[in-house]
């Protein structure tokens, strides 16, 4: 018996079809990221010096054409890290609670509702009530404020991703450290955490960006100053907003450093992902598919 | 017969559904015992009381003394990874922990503190995947990860790091029903090389494997033990006619 010659038959046609969409998709996709790091990049090159990631501005941020956005970097970097942190501390609970008491449960899923829910939500959102909270106990554009936002923006995405890792976790592997006689600490400890652990630092990652990214939380909580921040009760600048502000000039000079300072908020971003792509591999090495 | 195990008078519960029912046996030392059954008699349930496993199940309750030694595992006083040191377990699917082939048979010991330094580690994990016919196969290969081994390996993998922690009793609830023929084989042959230093207790459906392993029988009908014996005397002349059905309703 000889092979059937191939006929393009509807599946055949069906296949291609999907093939070509696949393909249009992914011109999409990285063309649009290609052109917007081409524009970033173009027009803030020429602006970003050593001035830039060392001075805080000069004639202020939204006129000033000298000095640089340290103000804003640092005070990103601390807002992103308070902002992972915290989410850290209140997601895990959350996705151990769900795996070890709700599981799959309507609870369970009533939760993760909540969480895609949350997610969705635009992040002004969350700035304005972050605002009216913070009017509510006295506290000021500080921060501490904009952490706290943060980390609520963070948090669903955090806690979904975390929880997708811990509920894909095989049972097995948990019973087959107990029938070594293995104590639950040691099972998780030794095995648990490291065959999730990859799925967490992507999880972290994922929500750090989102985090550090995010203008419009920090808008009215975290307000904004050229000074570099040194109390968690004080405003602080961040990159997003000193984007803003920059490219909101009339100045042409000043709108070419708002580029100058997205190309640093990209590098910065790119460097995080880059590593905890790093970190993942190594981690995923010897985990169990 | 010099008993390893004695069961008395164990029941154990499902919710409310009983899936063993006053079983009362003895398993051998140093021999190999068979568990025959059809599907759902209890064959699993029953093995899972022997290292602990069924309290892992929610809902699961049992009543009735389990001796190892003639000590009840279910003594308050007893401490549970003693008793799953003792009595270990070959699972029916492989399945390696997230870590390198060597960690996988190191980590047993490491939990138990059972060698003094990283030499004697060494030593004894390359004795043991020796005894576990994976050795020549992986001694190149110690640091890979234990999934990057073909499923029959993991098996041979799976019964070192049971080894490595010097259990006295190895349970396996078919243990070679995911393998190939050539690694069942392998297997089979292991544990017929072990049977003079452990007790050994097989869950299997195969009749045949079933022939070539027992040294005793135990044939189970719906939760209960319908016959147990030396494998010649089930085999050649079951007492029960359950039993008798099922021997010829394999063929
Ligand atoms: N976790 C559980 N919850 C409720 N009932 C269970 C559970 N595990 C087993 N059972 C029931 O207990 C009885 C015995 O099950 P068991 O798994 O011990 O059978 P088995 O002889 O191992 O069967 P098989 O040969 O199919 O593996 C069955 O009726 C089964 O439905
Ligand atoms: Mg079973």
């Amino acid at each position: 018996m000889g092979m059937k010659k191939k006929r393009w038959e509807r599946r055949h046609l069906v296949e291609l079809f999907m093939k070509a969409i696949m393909l249009v998709s992914l011109f999409l996709v990285a063309g649009a990221l290609g052109l917007i790091l081409w524009t970033i990049i173009s027009r803030g090159l020429p602006a970003l010096n050593l001035d830039m990631v060392t001075q805080t501005p000069k004639g202020g941020f939204y006129m000033g054409r000298e000095g640089g956005v340290l103000n804003a970097i640092i005070g990103s970097i601390y807002l992103a890290i308070g902002g992972t942190m915290l989410a850290i501390a209140f997601s895990l609970p959350i996705t151990l609670y769900l795996k070890a008491y709700l599981g799959d449960s309507k609870w369970g899923d009533y939760i993760r509702l909540s969480l895609d829910v949350l997610w969705g939500i635009p992040s002004i959102v969350y700035g304005a009530f972050g605002f009216t909270l913070m009017i509510a106990v006295g506290l000021r554009a500080s921060l501490l404020a904009g952490i706290i936002v943060l980390a609520l923006v963070e948090l669903p995405i955090m806690a979904r991703a975390m929880d997708e890792v811990i509920r894909r976790m095989p049972v097995d592997l948990e019973h087959a450290a107990l029938a070594l006689g293995s104590t639950k600490f040691e099972v998780a400890v030794r095995v648990v955490v490291r065959q999730m652990l990859p799925g967490i630092v992507t999880s972290v990652l994922l929500a750090f960006g989102r985090g550090i990214g995010d203008a419009a939380s920090v808008l009215f909580t975290a307000g904004y100053t050229d000074r570099i921040v040194t109390s968690l009760m004080r405003p602080t600048a961040s990159l997003p907003l000193a984007v803003f502000f920059q490219l909101g000039s009339p100045y042409p000079e000043v709108q070419q450093r708002g580029y100058a300072s997205a190309l640093i908020l990209t590098i910065i971003v790119l460097a995080v992902s880059l590593s905890s792509r790093w970190i993942s591999a190594r981690l995923n090495k010897y985990t169990v598919k | 017969m010099d008993p390893h195990v004695q069961v008395k008078n164990l029941n154990v519960y499902y919710g409310k559904q009983q899936a063993l029912k006053d079983v009362n046996i003895e398993i051998p030392k140093k021999q190999i015992t068979v568990i025959m059954g059809p599907s759902g008699c209890g064959k699993t349930t029953l093995l899972k009381t022997f290292n602990r496993f069924l309290e892992l199940t929610d809902g699961a309750q049992l009543t009735g003394e389990v001796l190892v030694d003639g000590e009840n595992i279910y003594d308050r006083d007893v401490d549970v990874t003693e008793v799953r040191k003792v009595v270990g377990l070959l699972a029916q699917r492989p399945s390696p922990l997230p870590m390198s082939i060597y960690d996988n048979v190191v980590y047993g010991m490491h939990i138990h503190k059972m060698k003094r330094d990283r030499r004697e580690y060494k030593a004894a994990v390359k004795h043991y995947l020796e005894i576990a016919g994976l050795w020549e196969e992986v001694q190149k290969r110690m640091h890979d990860p234990a999934t990057s081994l073909s499923i029959g390996q993991q098996q041979r993998l799976c019964l070192a790091r049971g080894l490595a922690v010097e259990p006295e009793i190895i349970l396996g609830d078919e243990p070679t029903s995911a393998l190939d023929p050539i690694s069942s084989q392998n297997i089979e042959a292991r544990l017929i090389e072990l049977k003079q230093q452990y007790t050994t207790v097989i869950v299997t459906h195969t009749l045949r494997q079933a022939k070539r392993l027992a040294d005793y029988v135990i044939y189970m009908y719906m939760g209960e033990v319908v016959e147990a014996g030396p494998a010649s005397e089930v085999f050649n002349n079951p007492q029960h006619k359950r039993t008798r059905a099922y021997l010829e309703g394999l063929f």
